[in-house]
């Protein structure tokens, strides 16, 4: 890997880690156009859960993961909720970026032929 | 603070409508895994590390768009101008497995339909404009932002249409679906403004600094055989 291209994945990384560490904090709460959709003809409770009516949303079940430690974009244990987005949205980051990149250099084309940039 | 879901769970589409969806998510992501690796080289393979890593963040950054709705970013059109369809395809699938199995967003059952909204309808449509348009815009950073621009707001409001398929064929809920269709499509429609606006401003950011690191404009860059003008800043 060229040294400017180094630097251009590490800003590039440094945005996301704010987006996702420090901007995410101030996103905008309401449920998302999919997630008000389904839920469209239900009544909901202050903590989101439907309570009659009828919705798409209607028989929804809980996620599989839902016990993970970053669950809902939150550590388990971090009380602080703007550290806790902040945190788990950094580590986020960080894994994506890991396992993308590294999945990405796996199965990636090798040029027998020395055409190679190093 | 962030909202906690914005996928879809699991229950809302039957059983048997996600399997046959995860199997289809499958079999297409096989092919760009196939189809991708001819372009991911050296400089390609760890660029598309942090376009996933950047749809991720961007994604916990929700915007609103009407009282009480707000929208995010889903990325396909991104992925696809600056590392290519199949390629691109594979970021904005990662970033949904990692959200699935690590931040209990998206349900496990759904995300073949996820995967196939997001990653490879979304991704589809936006590089069917992004070809397109590209043929007959400047390749600047102003043309590409215009690119950007408006396969992103095509792009998402097709992927929209693609959980309407996916409910019509196994919704767990009896509900008029053009009220379903007009609904999603309404509110995608104003999501993908504002996915627009992110996808041409980071695509011309990076078509300013990196125009080399734009996937998009390489079938443009052929110095040895075409009299096109190569992008300014592009040597070396």
């Amino acid at each position: 890997m060229s040294r400017r291209l180094g630097w251009f994945l590490g800003a590039g990384l440094l945005v996301a880690l704010i987006l996702a560490g420090v901007v995410s904090n101030f996103a905008s709460a309401s449920p998302d156009g999919l997630d008000a959709t389904a839920r469209q003809g239900c009544t909901v409770d202050a903590q989101g859960r439907i309570t009659g009516g009828t919705c798409m949303a209607q028989h929804e079940q809980g996620h599989q993961m839902g016990d993970s430690p970053l669950a809902n974009y939150g550590i388990k244990g971090i009380h602080n909720r703007y550290l806790s987005t902040g945190i788990a949205g950094a580590a986020g980051v960080l894994l994506t970026f890991g396992l993308g990149a590294g999945t990405f250099w796996l199965v990636r084309r090798r040029d027998r032929v020395g055409t190679s940039s190093g | 603070m962030n909202p906690v879901a914005m996928h879809i769970a699991n229950g809302i589409v039957d059983a048997p409508v996600s399997a046959l969806f995860a199997a289809l998510a499958v079999a297409a992501l096989g092919l760009c895994v196939l189809r991708g690796r001819a372009d991911l080289d050296d400089r390609l393979a760890p660029m598309a590390g942090l376009v996933a890593a950047f749809i991720f963040a961007v994604q916990m950054v929700n915007f609103p768009v009407l009282g009480g709705v707000s929208g995010h970013l889903l990325g396909g059109t991104l992925a696809a101008m600056l590392v290519g369809p199949w390629v691109g395809a594979l970021c904005v699938a990662t970033v949904l497995v990692i959200q699935c199995l690590l931040f209990a967003d998206g349900g496990l059952t759904a995300l073949g339909l996820n995967i196939t909204n997001m990653a490879l309808i979304g991704t589809a449509a936006a590089y069917v404009l992004i070809a397109v348009l590209l043929r007959v815009l400047p390749k600047t950073p102003a043309g590409l932002a215009v690119t950007g621009f408006v396969a992103a707001v095509v792009s998402v409001t097709v992927a929209s249409l693609g959980f309407v398929l996916e409910y019509a064929l196994g919704g767990t809920t009896a509900l008029p679906l053009p009220a379903v269709a007009g609904t999603m499509a309404g509110v995608h429609l104003l999501i993908g403004v504002g996915e627009g606006l992110i996808t041409a401003t980071t695509v011309a950011t990076v078509a300013k600094v990196r125009p080399d690191l734009v996937f998009a404009l390489r079938r443009f860059r052929t110095p040895v055989v075409a009299p096109v003008p190569v992008p300014a800043g592009d040597a070396v």
